[in-house]
């Protein structure tokens, strides 16, 4: 049987196009623009799903997407929302939560373990005995959840861009159209976006046969499209509202975050339903999705339908039906169809029997409803069962009342109350910036929409210029529109509150009763609204619950809160594009050739290594050993440059580092020891002075941006005339170590490197290969060495240069890692690797960089309060040379009588000494070298190993002179 | 993501700015006890209200010392420096 009516004036469908697809193996055929339940239901098929609890069979209910009755899964997507997407020819779908498929899902007599199954039944039913926790788990997680995650999934990013406009008008319905019209006709650049394939909103399904709208309908609807300061964004949804304005749109292609000078929310309403026995029983549906069926995709919903209304839109979706055929059997007004104005009246003219105050107690029916049965209403709202109306029908429609789609007005903080008048939330008070207009604003009438719309569009577009506009805005309709308790308990329950969850009347009202009786409680314990629908159709019957078991008012009840996003949004929207800087140095076309192998170092690609040996470790052995018998050399160049010039300078170095650096000479460098105002170390370089008013000075790698922002606000703060320049970018640095450093380089610059003219720490500008350099003598690695600091532009020459024709000398570019073992031997600390969110420069063995007898540097007082409260001393450690079992590592610890002794924080197998050597902090001031320590290892295994006097290597300091005073053999 | 809206370089979203923590006056070392001094260094004033704060804009490299509502989240007004400047 087909439902398919003849045309409809506004319908969504190209009839002269068909799309096949195919459902859990049978084959539907459609039209193009008609939705998958659109297609399902045009081929007689209402079961779109299984519930997510009791596996109940489901069919269509809002047809708006504020239900997931209608989920499918495919190849290429977990959640594919029926109601929504379009069938595009050759799809290929199961239902969603089933074991089997929709019709002989595993699991579909499971709501008759219903009384078991109550709210809370994991805490309560499931905790004891322990031994079958593990059983329980097993089955929740194999039948929790909607559908299966493709965990080799790997597709499905979509780019995020950026959007920029004077008005977002979010929904596209009479109002937003109004607005986004009005505000572009004031001159505004308009963004205009709807969660439908096609803008028009109710005034297409809701008021599609209504003749007086004809008009407006065009007119609104061409001045959107062909406007070109218009934007419009369908099948696009504004899933939340962020600081001034700052909102994520979801399109099908992915987030747009959109930054609206003005927004105005016309985001309509969602229908609520009634709650009775088995209001979830296909064929029992919204009043609007009855309308969506006929207008849109023109689908008959039924042939017999009963109805309960508690609005004059119930009456307008009445005539709807009878228009498309539909029988009514029956209506059941919750209160006086009197009241209901003209349209209830054209419907008993058309012969529908009208039960004026009689709400549906229950309705019949397995795989559809069979007929619906009427009770009267008593005085105090109850059904009276003692007087039943049963009526036959294959189709319920409810119309009794709306909720406002107000969470992101919730979001920017507008003040929302509940307006008994209409039945609704509504914002009394919108913050600068933020308009409501339309249903959501409590405006009903349909010319009154359009001209709130129009008014609100009119004074965004003048707010975007800073001006106002003098806009009489109608007022909110005076009728009441939502009734205030459409729900009925029934005493085989199977009336639902929450169709995603599975939540009855009993349920929530049970979770109330066990003391969850605050909103935010009860929602968490229960579960209502916490499934993919977020409560568009539970939400509001929640509150109403909660407020008649507490006796309290709406507005003391309250609403949950309205979290952004609030409508499910895709993971791969949410992830979108991978942007990350990656810095690379003028040097990596060589380190590339060079066979390097790269880490990360903040931003930074560095090479780790060169992969010249049969296996990482012999490689790194292997630069080490060209640095400490020949010529080694590094690209440091990702070090922090920066520059202090002015007549200040010498005091901002001072108050800075620990060490004193106003007395340095000119051409001379100094280590440089950064502390905060706690005393705990964060950074560490080497200062270079160029003249007395002129200090260039490096940071570690990463730390250029906090030293340069920290020293910039500190010659701020304290009014020094001193500028700093950070030429992290601009300049580039590179290595030059061994013993042949000075023999290999001297040909090459025009700086006089003899040990007079050029001693060790000092630095010297002048030029290599016609470029300009500034060299400086530097421990580093602990050999003889220079590092070389140039413009970006010559560097990658230099470099290039410097292997080549240093190339019958041995040398070797070295990595990281090398340069890590070749500090480490020298004892040199690796600030964040040594050092810990707590280190001061006492307990990291380093007093000699402190100069307490300068007037101030930054963290002076703390360490003066810290030096005599020591409690750890770093130290070095050396593993006997014939050790060899397990590896020691990084945060190892040390053990001594069976407590906690310290920790390692750095080891390495040195090539020089032939055996493991480390550093690790000591928790006892009594240590001494000489010492044994235990290690544990990951094993558990103790290694006794000895502590040892640092530096490890060279402990004289010989081999930055090793060329000319003859200690040309190895050291160690 | 909020817009900071600065008088010299316009209206710029949050994420181009690093935050440098409220102003506060450093008290002169020599004469603050251990514990005033632990205070100065440890302890920060969470309490809401119209703070002074140091902004850093990044792509411009400028440090702001703005006028904040730490309550409201509103930028009141841009601060000169030398309002907030100190000798040791």
């Amino acid at each position: 049987m087909s439902y398919r009516l003849q045309e409809q004036p506004f319908e969504w469908i190209d009839r002269s196009k068909t799309v096949n697809i195919e459902v859990e193996g049978r084959p539907m055929r459609g039209f193009e623009g008609d939705t998958i339940s659109s297609t399902m239901l045009a081929n007689g098929v209402i079961h779109m799903g299984r519930s997510f609890k009791y596996h109940r069979i489901r069919g269509p209910f809002t047809f708006a997407n504020h239900d997931i009755n209608a989920l499918f899964e495919n190849a290429d997507k977990t959640h594919v929302r029926g109601d929504v997407e379009l069938a595009e020819d050759g799809l290929k779908l199961k239902g969603a939560n089933t074991i089997g498929g929709i019709a002989k899902d595993k699991f579909r007599h499971l709501s008759l373990l219903s009384r078991f199954l109550v709210v809370g039944f994991y805490y309560k039913g499931l905790f004891k005995p322990r031994f079958l926790r593990p059983f329980y788990e097993r089955i929740i997680r194999e039948s929790a959840g909607l559908g299966k995650v493709d965990l080799n999934w790997r597709g499905g990013r979509k780019s995020k861009r950026y959007g920029f406009c004077d008005v977002l008008v979010i929904g596209a319905g009479p109002a937003g159209m109004a607005a986004a019209k009005a505000a572009a006709e004031s001159g505004a650049q308009v963004m205009l976006v709807d969660e439908n394939a096609q803008i028009g909103g109710s005034l297409d399904y809701q008021y599609a046969n209504d003749a007086s709208v004809a008009d407006t309908r065009s007119e609104l609807k061409e001045a959107v499209l062909n406007n070109e300061n218009i934007e419009v964004h369908t099948s696009s949804v504004a899933v939340g509202w962020y600081t001034d304005n700052w909102m994520p749109i979801n399109t099908p292609n992915g987030i747009i975050k959109v930054r609206a000078e003005q927004v105005v929310m016309a985001t309509g309403l969602f229908e609520q339903p009634s709650i009775f026995h088995k209001n979830d029983v296909p064929g029992v549906m919204m009043a609007s999705a009855a309308q969506r069926m006929i207008a849109r995709y023109a689908i008959k919903p039924c042939e017999v339908a009963a109805m309960v209304v508690a609005n004059e839109d119930g009456y307008r979706a009445a005539l709807d039906l009878l228009k498309a055929g539909v029988k009514i059997n029956a209506i059941a007004d919750l209160e006086d169809h009197e009241d209901r104005g003209d349209l209830a009246k054209q419907v008993k003219a058309q012969g529908v029997q009208i039960y004026d105050h009689h709400g549906i107690y229950e309705v019949e029916g397995k795989d559809r409803v069979t007929s619906a049965t009427l009770c009267p209403l008593n005085a105090s709202g109850e059904l009276d069962t003692s007087r039943k109306t049963t009526v036959p029908c294959d189709g319920v429609m409810m119309s009794v009342g709306w909720a406002p789609a107000t969470h992101m007005l919730f979001q920017c903080k507008a003040d929302i109350k509940y307006d008994a008048t209409i039945g609704q939330f509504r914002a009394q008070s919108l913050p600068e910036g933020m308009f409501a207009a339309g249903r959501v604003n409590g405006v009903f009438d349909i010319k009154d929409q359009i001209a709130d719309g129009a008014g609100a569009g009119q004074q965004a577009a003048a707010a975007a210029k800073g001006e106002s506009a003098d806009v009489q805005r109608p007022e909110p309709t005076k009728v009441r529109q939502s009734h205030e308790y459409p729900i009925f308990s029934h005493p085989k329950a199977k009336n639902f509150l929450d169709y995603d969850e599975d939540i009855q009347l009993k349920d929530y009202i049970n979770a109330a009763k066990e003391g969850f009786d605050n909103i935010e409680l009860i929602k968490r314990f229960s579960t209502n609204g916490m499934g993919p629908s977020q409560g568009k159709h539970s939400n509001m019957n929640g509150i109403r619950i909660l407020a008649k078991h507490t006796g309290k008012s709406i507005d003391e009840t309250g609403s949950t809160t309205a979290r952004p996003m609030f409508h499910p949004t895709p993971v791969g929207h949410l992830g979108g594009r991978r942007f990350r800087a990656e810095r690379v140095t003028p040097m990596q076309e060589s380190h590339v050739a060079h066979k390097a192998v790269f880490m990360e170092a903040g931003a930074w690609l560095r090479p780790e290594y060169y992969d010249t040996e049969a296996t990482r470790t012999e490689s790194i052995h292997a630069e080490v050993n060209a640095v400490r018998t020949g010529l080694g050399i590094i690209d440091v160049s990702t070090l922090g440059k920066i520059e202090v010039f002015g007549p200040d300078a010498p005091e901002v170095m001072d108050r800075i580092c620990t060490m004193r650096m106003s007395n340095m000479k000119i051409g001379m460098t100094r280590y440089a020891l950064v502390v905060d105002e706690a005393g705990v170390i964060t950074d560490d370089g080497v200062v270079v002075r160029y003249a007395d008013d002129h200090f260039y000075y490096t940071t570690t790698t990463g730390s250029s941006d906090p030293a340069f922002r920290t020293l910039q606000k500190q010659i701020l703060e304290w009014g020094l005339k001193a500028e700093a320049v950070n030429r992290t970018g601009q300049l580039q640095a590179m290595n030059l170590a061994g013993p042949l450093a000075r023999q290999k380089l001297a040909p090459l610059t025009d700086i006089d490197l003899s040990e007079e003219a050029f001693p060790y720490l000092a630095a010297r500008t002048g030029t290599m290969y016609g470029k300009p350099v500034t060299l400086a003598r530097v421990g580093f690695v602990g050999e003889l060495g220079y590092e070389i600091h140039c413009l970006s532009g010559d560097a990658a020459e230099i470099w290039d240069n410097l292997l080549r024709d240093c190339a019958d000398a041995g040398i070797r570019p070295f990595g990281v890692e090398a340069q890590r073992l070749l500090r480490l031997e020298k004892g040199h600390v690796i600030v964040t690797q040594d050092t810990d969110g707590l280190t001061n420069p006492y307990e990291a063995g380093m007093p000699w960089a402190v100069h307490m007898k300068k007037d101030f540097f930054i963290g002076k007082r703390s360490l003066e309060i810290l030096k005599p409260l020591q409690a750890r001393k770093l130290m070095g450690f050396m593993f006997p040379e014939s050790y060899s079992g397990g590896t020691p590592k990084e945060c190892h610890l040390l053990i001594k009588d069976g407590e906690l002794n310290g920790r390692i924080t750095s080891v390495s197998y040195s090539p020089t000494f032939n055996r493991y050597l480390g550093l690790a902090y000591v928790d006892d001031m009594n240590a001494n070298v000489g010492d044994a320590v235990n290690v544990r290892l990951d094993d558990g295994a103790l290694v006794e190993a000895e502590l040892v006097s640092l530096p490890f290597y060279d402990p004289e300091g010989k081999r930055q002179t090793c060329d000319v005073d003859g200690t040309e053999e190895k050291v160690a | 993501m909020k817009v900071i809206d600065c008088p010299h370089i316009g209206k710029r979203p949050m994420s181009e700015f690093v935050y440098g923590h409220e102003v506060r006056e450093m008290p002169k070392p020599s004469e603050a006890s251990d514990k005033e001094w632990a205070d100065y260094v440890f302890s920060r004033d969470g309490a809401p209200g119209v703070k002074k704060e140091w902004w850093h804009h990044v792509p411009s490299g400028i440090w702001f010392v703005f006028e904040r509502d730490t309550l409201t989240d509103k930028f009141i007004r841009l601060v000169d420096i030398a309002e907030v400047q100190y000798e040791l």
